[in-house]
């Protein structure tokens, strides 16, 4: 066994957290800010902003020696930077809320601070992915094909799961706290399989410095 | 994840939902909504598709296209005042726990008929009235006699954000009437403990809160359980023709049979125009309770209101 499948298992469950995390935002804001079609316009701006700005550091990481274990360590930071949420995230929106009139500025200012930290790392996770997956240049649009593939798969899922049953089960801290129990897994399957499973040494490949990170 | 697209805002899906739901309407304005009834008018707001449809002299507001849609509100204009919906009558009960309401709150505006019909009783009340809904207030202005004025305030905003907001400048009110919810979806933030904690604390020393809930469904249950841990004892006002159950409580002591009598009778004359006969509402002024305590509570953290109805 090589780590390629485990690490197409954790683009997943990134996918997975980041959507079920962007579901849980929208009923977290409700309360203090309605739950009109602005709070969605908040939550998916900064989610995607987030995002966008995650796959630009995850991709500028990859360049100084990827490896599983500092894939693991940014599962590590996604887990670490989400489970503050279940504490903070209601004097955070009491004090946007007070100070904020305009529930549209306040549910955007609320998500930014809430949300912006663990989806740029969650964000990271994608390029890092392909970074540890390609091999030769010739393949790498079939990898990051691939891992868009089971990434964003996880997302769908994510989706429904969340807004089908979670919801219906679950206290939404619980459902942040798993989530964030589930990335801590990630993160020590990461490591464990930087210890015990052999790579394919993609920093020796000569054709990967031409791919994927041409200067 | 890696997200080239939000499915949420995908164009081609929010083109295709747009055609698909202008075929809906093509559909259901040719087979017509109701057999007899005419639409005159219909609009598409952020939130719904409100139709306004008359047969003979009564004209009904309904949200969204579908034909087995219920009227959210109507109106005989031959007798304007009369409140046609159980549902409205028996919110109208709350005046039998206080008669005279100076500071009134009402979450949900519909056609306007109870904010109206205070406005003609009570002439010294102020009422706040929170719609979402834009387009809402300008139908009932339109076609529901609806008239606000230096006494009637229209905020159009979300109720939860209103009440939050209210709380914080120190408001309360005496009278606080919820009526947020259509038939087709629940605001699910409008239906936790917490929410119904800041509605109480908006409610002066003598206030009285009335809430037009379901009736049907497992939601029953749970709202019910969850009102109870706010507002326990209350009236719990379920006749069984219909798909409501209005909610009556308050902060003092709810009044015995015998003061209830006497204030329906002293209101009887006022109300009679409206429709409204005590002989149907004092026996549905009940505290049995009907549902199972122990029911998991809507929280803020637990909150599947529409999961819960379709079950």
């Amino acid at each position: 066994m090589t780590t390629s499948p485990i690490v197409y298992v954790l683009a997943f469950v990134s996918g997975f957290s980041i959507m079920s995390v962007e579901l849980l935002g929208g009923r977290m804001l409700a309360p203090y800010f309605g739950s009109s079609v602005y709070i969605w316009g908040s939550i998916i701006t900064v989610f995607m902003l987030s995002l966008s700005i995650g796959y630009l550091i995850g991709g500028r990481l990859s360049l100084y020696h990827p490896s599983l274990n500092r894939y693991a360590l940014i599962f590590l930071g996604a887990a670490v930077c989400l489970y503050p949420l279940v504490f903070v995230s209601e004097g955070v929106m009491n004090w946007i809320f007070e100070r904020v009139e305009d529930p549209r500025y306040g549910s955007l200012l609320a998500s930014s601070f809430l949300f912006i930290v663990p989806t740029v790392i969650l964000g990271m996770i994608s390029p890092y992915s392909v970074r540890l997956l390609v091999v030769t240049t010739e393949h790498a649009g079939q990898v990051a094909g691939m891992l868009y593939f089971v990434s964003t798969l996880g997302s769908a899922l994510g989706t429904l799961a969340t807004s089908f049953y979670l919801v219906l089960w679950f206290e939404m801290d619980t459902i942040l706290t798993t989530l964030t129990g589930v990335l801590l897994a990630c993160s020590a399957t990461a490591a464990a399989a930087a210890r015990w499973l052999p790579t394919h040494a993609p920093a020796a490949d000569p054709t990967v410095a031409s791919g994927g990170h041409a200067r | 994840m890696t997200r080239l697209d939000s499915g949420i805002l995908r164009p081609a899906a929010r083109r295709s939902l747009a055609t698909s739901a202008c075929m809906l309407l093509l559909i259901g304005t040719l087979l017509g909504a109701d057999a007899q009834a005419r639409v005159i008018h219909q609009e598409r707001s952020p939130y719904s598709t409100i139709l306004v449809n008359q047969r003979g002299t009564v004209i009904c507001m309904q949200f969204s296209v579908r034909r087995d849609q219920r009227n959210q509100t109507c109106m005989d204009q031959r007798r304007p005042k009369e409140m046609l919906f159980p549902y409205t009558r028996m919110m109208m009960a709350s005046l039998l726990l206080n008669p005279a309401p100076e500071r009134i709150l009402m979450l949900g505006l519909g056609g306007g008929t109870l904010p109206m019909a205070l406005d003609q009783l009570l002439p010294n009340a102020h009422q706040d009235v929170i719609e979402i809904d834009p387009a809402v207030v300008r139908v009932a202005r339109e076609f529901f006699n609806f008239a606000p004025s230096d006494r009637v305030n229209v905020v159009t905003e979300d109720g939860r954000v209103f009440v939050k907001r209210a709380l914080q400048q120190g408001k309360r009110y005496d009278l606080i009437m919820l009526d947020a919810f259509t038939g087709e979806y629940i605001p699910e933030h409008l239906m936790t403990r917490e929410f119904l904690e800041e509605v109480r604390g908006l409610l002066s020393e003598t206030g009285v809160l009335v809430a037009n809930t379901f009736s049907i469904s497992k939601l029953y249950t749970y709202e019910s359980a969850t009102y109870a841990a706010v507002f326990a004892p209350f009236f719990n006002m379920k006749p069984d023709d219909s798909g409501n159950r209005v909610i009556l409580a308050s902060r003092q002591p709810l009044p015995p049979p015998e003061a209830l009598e006497a204030r329906a009778a002293a209101l009887a004359g006022a109300l009679k125009p409206y429709g409204i006969d005590f002989r149907e509402l004092l026996p549905l002024l009940r505290t049995d309770i009907d549902w199972d305590p122990d029911t998991r509570l809507l929280t803020d953290q637990y909150a599947p209101a529409n999961l819960l109805r379709r079950r």
